[in-house]
């Protein structure tokens, strides 16, 4: 295995998302596992095309409603009854219905700050340089109109000459080594 | 294709206009909307529009000042008119937001693809407008550099909020709501931030769109995650959104003041908010389009479909009017009965004569197709459904205060050249945020459009 530590893979440059989830597939099939593709927008298909497991955005998203909810209700009930305890007409100390608005935002809140920053966190963002970024076609194209797929170095299968020469023949319009910093 | 959809050359479908103009490729919308920001000249027409906003802002800032030394009695409120002008914007403006959630939310999970090229600039909207709103209680407070006490915090004084308040619920429907709308605005911008990191052609340029759009590089895997977050918060903003102004209504609703006190105002106040919102994103629509030849992006079908949903959610808000009028015969309350009354031939009824003729009269002409692609004639009544739904606002407020139980208890109100000066304050201060950002962000979602494409583009093969 020719593995040199300054490549990080190479990268093809389809023209349309078919042609890219086309060259996914048969990426796949003959064996890579290390790869990735970079679209302009969300292309459908190409998740399954991965084989992308499910993520664990709704996860986090889940964990952190609950805890914007539970926690935003006993807080209140914990000021009510607890700490800062009014009789306001004789009206019980823990009155629940009217603690249900601020439960509710702060459930949304919770929930919704930790999708983005789960989602973030998750995708390794912000990382302000990656090695694709070395690739003037990559940074040209990639977040306007054309669609790359990668092989990386660390993929057991790779081989610099032999990976690139197997993306041209996938109808690629450009391959192109991309060099790790 | 289902099996009740009309055929292809059916008169129905040909009657629509596309979503998006022919011909238009990845390369074609990505040149065109970050051309907006990145290579085209600063024209005479955005430098004085933003002089005109900015000298407003000016006077926002003058008022503000002035409040600050004097207090709240430079304003027209008082015994028994406590609330006025401050809650009547706070309300109008947070309404106004309204409409950019309900684009970029509910339509997204409706699946409507006419959303596309109007949700960026609509959340923006939302964004100035809860910022608007949220000078108002924070100024109408008196003193608003106490204003840290409406917030849960350890005082030294063992003090807590009272959780059993609305206005208590306001601050965190409010904020909940500016931090969420902000979170999904940023969220949709990721994908175009790198679009113009890796377009702009200056260094500052690509150092403030590379630090804003974080490294998104378009990986699979990367979006994967980013659409069920997207999904996730469209689904969160949704209720989100309903929640906010019924937790104003509930300022209102909770009280007991006659005109206030009723079950209809949550649904009465949403779908007002919607019709005044759709209203704001017509009146910013159709000048953006026009001056950045915007029109095979925001085409015919966006400014009809938009007024449709300002003639659907109209027709709402003048079914509680109804109700509120019918309520108050059918319950024979007396203070009620007087209130409506008071509507109608007290001395504040030009203004609720002035609002039922703009906000539930005007609008019928939108049942024509006519009236509905008539761009100048859209153009006005989007201001006219705004003016009414700031003119209801004020009828609830003023009119039920200044008669409530007592006769001594009656008063007048009348707003003080400071009330319009903050208004038309904050008005300046939202066009001239939305100047900016129409120079520094896409007001289009770049990538949204080049899925747009994808998808239309399969549709014709």
């Amino acid at each position: 295995m020719e593995h040199r530590s300054h490549v990080y893979g190479v990268v093809a440059e389809f023209k349309t998302e078919h042609e890219l989830v086309h060259a996914v597939e048969k990426t796949r099939d003959a064996g890579y596992r290390r790869i990735e593709a970079y679209t302009p927008f969300p292309v459908e298909g190409l998740s399954e095309a991965l084989a992308l497991k499910r993520n664990n955005v709704p996860l986090i998203t889940l964990i952190g409603g609950l805890t914007g909810g539970l926690g935003g209700f006993f807080f209140q009930y914990w000021v009510c009854v607890i700490a800062y305890p009014l009789n306001i007409a004789g009206r019980p100390l823990n009155s629940w219905p009217a603690f249900i608005p601020v439960t509710f935002e702060l459930t949304v809140l919770g929930a919704a700050l930790s999708a983005v920053f789960g989602m973030l966190a998750l995708n390794g963002l912000p990382r302000p340089h990656h090695p694709l970024f070395n690739v003037h076609r990559f940074v040209k194209h990639a977040t306007s109109d054309r669609f790359f797929l990668c092989i990386e170095a660390r993929d057991p299968k790779f081989h610099l000459s032999d990976s690139a020469r197997f993306l041209h023949g996938l109808n690629a319009s450009h391959v192109n080594e991309v060099e790790d910093d | 294709m289902s099996a009740g959809q009309p055929p292809i050359d059916s008169p129905e479908i040909r009657r629509l206009s596309p979503v998006l103009g022919p011909g238009h490729t990845f390369t074609s919308v990505t040149d065109k909307i970050s051309s907006i920001v990145l290579t085209r000249p600063t024209s005479l027409g955005w430098v004085a529009g933003f002089a005109i906003s900015f000298s407003l802002v000016m006077i926002l800032t003058v008022a503000l000042a002035w409040l600050i030394i004097k207090g709240v009695g430079i304003w027209g409120i008082n015994i028994p008119v406590g609330w006025g002008f401050a809650i009547v914007n706070f309300v109008w403006w947070i309404g106004i937001g309204h409409a950019g959630t309900l684009i970029s939310a509910i339509l997204f999970l409706l699946n409507q693809k006419w959303r596309t090229s109007i949700n960026r600039f609509a959340e923006a909207m939302t964004l100035f407008a809860v910022a608007c709103a949220g000078i108002f209680p924070l100024i109408h407070t008196g003193r608003p550099w106490m204003a840290y006490y409406m917030f849960p915090y350890p005082s030294t004084m063992y003090l807590w909020p009272q959780f059993r308040s609305p206005l208590i619920w306001d601050v965190f429907a409010v904020s909940t709501y500016g931090t969420v709308s902000l979170l999904f605005w940023f969220v949709g911008l990721i994908p175009d931030l790198a679009t113009l990191r890796d377009r702009a052609l200056t260094k500052p340029k690509q150092i403030i769109y590379g630090m804003l759009a974080m490294g998104w590089r378009g990986s699979a895997r990367h979006w994967h995650r980013y659409q069920s977050a997207y999904l996730l918060l469209a689904g969160l903003a949704t209720p989100l959104v309903l929640s906010v102004h019924t937790v104003v209504s509930f300022d209102f609703a909770i009280a007991i003041v006659p005109g206030w006190h009723t079950t209809i105002f949550p649904p009465y106040f949403v779908a007002g908010a919607i019709y005044s919102g759709f209203a704001m994103v017509l009146t910013i629509a159709i000048p953006l389009r026009k001056a950045y030849g915007l029109e095979d992006f925001i085409t015919m079908r966006h400014l009809e479909n938009m007024a449709m949903v300002m003639l659907a959610t109209g027709l709402i808000v003048a079914y509680g009017y109804f109700f509120e009028y019918f309520m108050s015969i059918y319950s024979a309350n007396k203070f009620d009965l007087y209130l409506t009354q008071m509507r109608f031939h007290g001395p504040y009824s030009h203004f609720y004569y002035a609002l039922i003729l703009c906000n539930i009269l005007t609008p019928q002409l939108l049942w024509s197709h006519k009236a509905r692609t008539n761009i100048p004639l859209l153009f006005v009544m989007s201001l006219v459904v705004n003016l009414g739904m700031w003119l209801e606002r004020f009828v609830i407020v003023v009119i039920s205060l200044t008669r409530d139980f007592m006769p001594s208890a009656w008063g007048r109100y009348s707003a003080t050249f400071w009330d319009y000066a903050t208004f038309a304050g904050t008005i300046g201060l939202f066009v001239m945020l939305l100047f900016l950002f129409v120079r520094v962000m896409p007001a289009i979602s770049i990538a949204e459009m080049r899925e747009l494409v994808a998808e239309t583009s399969e549709e014709h093969q």
